[in-house]
């Protein structure tokens, strides 16, 4: 166990001593300042304001900034549904399997899932989708989900950052005493600055470790033993870059990270925890440079950390021991010489139940879902610890962007609590919160439990919901609740067994979609998505213009560690509070019997 | 608002031109040039043809056949195959070793069906390397050699698991227990940096391994 934790923090130490870097650089990047890289990439990004016909000088008001959002994800949303349901005429090269459309209704799912940044997949990759479809289709969302929710993150800093109506706030680009920002110049540079140079990066190092990168047919040969067999192809290490860095998740292959020729070794699979976390860990550090505090950030980040670490030891706690189902069978799960043992069904030799462990913590409280395990086959507490870091709604560490804009949330909440409790107006960063912004922070933080709750009760409570579950027991449950809470709050991560599609043959042939569980789950992804941003733009619009007044002697101060204490008791409140008795029902009484169903 | 979608129009096609385009078909060129084995998956040959990659398992299986020497078949028609005991065998796979149709096998952690899957599983195992190590328990049996992987793929086996087919490997090929450990040995695969993941051994390689190492 002792070679396990080590693993773990000596990663966790990389990451934490990168981030500030990163964060720093994002900082300017977002703040309109000159970096480095601008060299190669100002032309590019000139050419496509020219094009776009906008001017980067130009600040939208939180309406229009909301406009802009609304009508880019909608474009996206339709020019995907078209590549996905075209694919019988994409060209043969980009199309060698001869793949058909998948049917509407999973294709409708699978569209709000990579325009939301959930990538939830009900569809396996390399029996349904074309090169094309993966590549110019599903890729391209993934840069542009995460870019989106960057955008808003920004916009909500600089809300908070202006110092009211006189002034200009941090470096940034406010000409309008409203503006929170150019939507377009937002995604623009998160995509040129951000995205597209570390998923170069990643892909070109992924494909030296053995990623498939190529375009060519399944290659038809015969084993050593004389039977047929088949070795995939396609365009895989250039979107798994892309799929770990903007915490899309969406596998080139049905089992996702778990297969070799996604992350083929111990070492990839670093490279891809660590493609997934660094965005997000450095957020906090951009936040506080852009607000000129940099120990809010450092609070946040702390916070943030502290429930990271505590899934991790958990999970893998919990994995080491084996499952019930193995004990009872006579299988050891010990550790022995040659072998760390513990609960492998369902995980790879290579990564082994630690590495296993920290992607599965990572990949779920950063709202990433890739998977590098069978999540089904976890034991009951190591299974709970997903469930858990979903029911944080993603204001630990979370999506690109997402994650803290949620984060801060939750900090305006924990304001307001503190406000409460001594007496005085809330305020943040010498902002005063008025009883509109409260309001509309409530309304963020429970849109998406409603949206969970909501969607399993429809689920469970109806015949519909059945045909996708496949386990028996309080597993059958967890299924639902679990595909519920992944897509409300853009996870993507599976229960594996929950189906939406049944696809008998590769390419597509006699396939017929779970219509109910298609609809309700795509449904759920949008609501999820664009409802949040909506709430987090209109406080955006709210915040801009406020002054700021001078921090006084009764000023709550909100970069200590006891306000750090509180922010972290609130993300557990109200996500516990929420979702502890739908839990109960299924990944707690796993974890409490030895009976099996 | 008409404004706003012919912007996001034109940004939706500018952005999947450069990032659905230019990127992979920029990253494929590099890789075909710079690691063309890696990215091509990692195909080992034998002979000049392809028997395999190294990041994939394959079964090393051969048909059952009847009393006259005919190969006997299932209910379905399909041939009946056991594991050939010349070769190291790969962790239990629910896909039949399928890289181009993965699925998750789906094993809970209190379901009653995955018991009876492990129970079979270890009493195939120890009916196939008991014979050759008679000092084998269940208890010495490490846990990937009777749990599916996530891939249904997995090309490694631990290094228990190795040690253990090792005695029937060598025993069928009639070949000595300390040059089969050794090619273990070269076949292992150790953890990255010395700390992340598992060592492992290439199941394929390792019975690529044995085959060239008689033949000579």
């Amino acid at each position: 166990m002792l070679q396990g934790f080590v693993q773990i923090g000596v990663f966790f130490a990389i990451v934490v001593a990168l981030a500030p870097l990163l964060g720093r650089y994002m900082a300017r990047v977002f703040g309109g300042e000159r970096v480095a890289l601008g060299r190669v990439v100002r032309p590019l990004e000139r050419t496509l304001y020219r094009v776009l016909r906008v001017d980067p000088e130009h600040s939208q008001g939180w309406k229009a900034y909301a406009t802009s959002l609304l009508a880019f994800s909608f474009v996206g949303f339709l020019l995907l549904y078209l590549i996905l349901r075209t694919q019988s005429i994409h060209p043969g090269a980009l199309n060698p399997q001869g793949f058909h459309s998948a049917t509407w209704d999973v294709s409708f799912n699978t569209v709000s899932s990579f325009v939301t940044n959930t990538n939830w997949q009900f569809y396996g990759g390399e029996t349904t989708m074309t090169y094309l479809s993966q590549m110019a289709g599903l890729a391209v969302q993934n840069f542009l989900s995460a870019a989106v929710g960057i955008a808003v993150l920004v916009a909500l800093i600089r809300a908070l950052a202006a110092r009211g109506e006189r002034t200009r706030g941090a470096g940034d680009a406010i000409a309008a005493p409203d503006g929170i920002g150019s939507f377009w110049v937002d995604i623009t540079r998160a995509t040129l600055y951000v995205l597209a140079p570390l998923s170069i990066a990643g892909a070109l190092v992924l494909a030296s470790q053995g990623v498939l990168q190529d375009f060519s047919h399944y290659l038809h040969f015969t084993t050593v033993t004389g039977a047929a067999s088949q070795l995939p192809g396609g365009p895989v290490a250039s979107q798994i870059a892309i799929k770990m860095l903007g915490t899309n998740g969406g596998g080139f292959f049905n089992v996702n990270s778990a297969m070799p020729f996604e992350n083929p070794s111990a070492f990839t699979n670093w490279v891809e925890m660590g493609l997934m976390f660094v965005i997000p860990a450095s957020l906090p550090f951009t936040y506080g440079r852009m607000v000129a505090n940099r120990r809010q950030g450092v609070a946040i980040f702390g916070v943030m950390l502290t429930l990271l670490l505590v899934s991790t030891v958990v999970v893998y706690v919990a994995e080491q021991h084996g499952t019930p189902a193995q004990h009872l069978a006579g299988v050891s799960t010990h550790a022995m010489s040659g072998s760390a043992g513990g609960n492998l069904e369902g995980k790879e030799q290579r990564f082994g139940i630690a590495s296993t462990s920290a992607f599965t913590a990572l990949t779920t409280v950063i709202s990433c879902g890739a998977v590098n395990a069978a999540l089904e086959s976890f034991t009951g507490i190591g299974g709970l610890v997903p469930f858990a870091d979903l029911a944080y709604g993603e204001s630990v560490f979370g999506g690109v962007g997402t994650g803290l804009y949620t984060m801060l949330l939750y900090v305006l909440l924990a304001v307001f609590l503190g406000g409460l409790m001594v007496g005085r107006t809330p305020e943040y960063l010498g902002k005063k919160l008025a009883a509109r912004d409260i309001k509309l922070v409530t309304i963020g933080t429970i849109v998406t439990p409603f949206a969970v709750l909501v969607s399993t009760t429809i689920a469970l409570a109806t015949k519909y919901g059945r045909p996708s579950v496949f386990a028996s027991g309080p597993q059958g449950f967890s299924e639902t609740l679990y595909a519920y809470m992944s897509q409300a709050n853009n996870n993507g991560s599976a229960l594996a067994g929950f189906t939406g599609y049944v696809a008998p043959n590769a390419g597509n042939l006699g396939a017929h979609g779970i219509t109910f569980a298609d609809l309700l789950g795509g449904v759920t992804m949008l609501f999820g998505r664009y409802v949040p941003i909506l709430v987090v733009l209109a406080i955006a619009g709210s915040l801009v213009t406020r002054r700021v007044s001078p921090a006084g002697l009764g000023t709550m101060r909100t970069d200590t560690p006891t306000f750090a204490f509180m922010l972290g008791g609130v993300v557990i409140l109200v996500g516990a509070l929420t979702f502890f008795p739908a839990l109960l029902l299924g990944p707690v009484v796993q974890g409490l019997t030895t009976r099996l169903f | 608002m008409k404004r706003q979608l012919t912007t996001a129009a034109v940004a939706v096609v500018l952005f999947t031109l450069v990032l659905g385009a230019g990127y992979p078909l920029a990253i494929t060129a590099v890789s075909q040039l710079a690691f063309p084995g890696a990215a091509n998956g990692s195909k080992l040959t034998r002979d000049g043809r392809v028997v395999g990659s190294r990041l994939v398992a394959q079964a090393f299986t051969k048909p059952v056949l009847d009393a006259r020497g005919r190969p006997r078949h299932d209910a379905a028609g399909d041939a009946l195959t056991a594991p050939d005991p010349r070769y190291f065998q790969p962790r239990p796979s629910a896909t039949g070793y399928s890289a181009t149709a993965t699925f998750f096998a789906n094993r809970g952690p209190n379901s009653a069906a995955a018991r009876d899957f492990y129970r079979d599983a270890l009493a195939a195992y120890l009916a196939l390397e008991r014979p050759h190590d008679p000092s084998l328990t269940a208890r010495a049996v490490p846990v990937d050699a009777v749990t599916t992987s996530g891939s249904g793929v997995d090309p490694q086996i631990s290094i228990a698991n190795a040690h253990i087919q090792a005695h029937r490997v060598a025993a069928v090929r009639g070949i000595a227990l300390a040059r089969v450990d050794a090619l273990v040995d070269q076949s292992t695969d150790g953890r990255f940096a010395g700390i992340a993941g598992e060592p492992g051994v290439n199941v394929l390689e390792l019975d690529l391994a044995l085959d060239r190492s008689e033949s000579r």
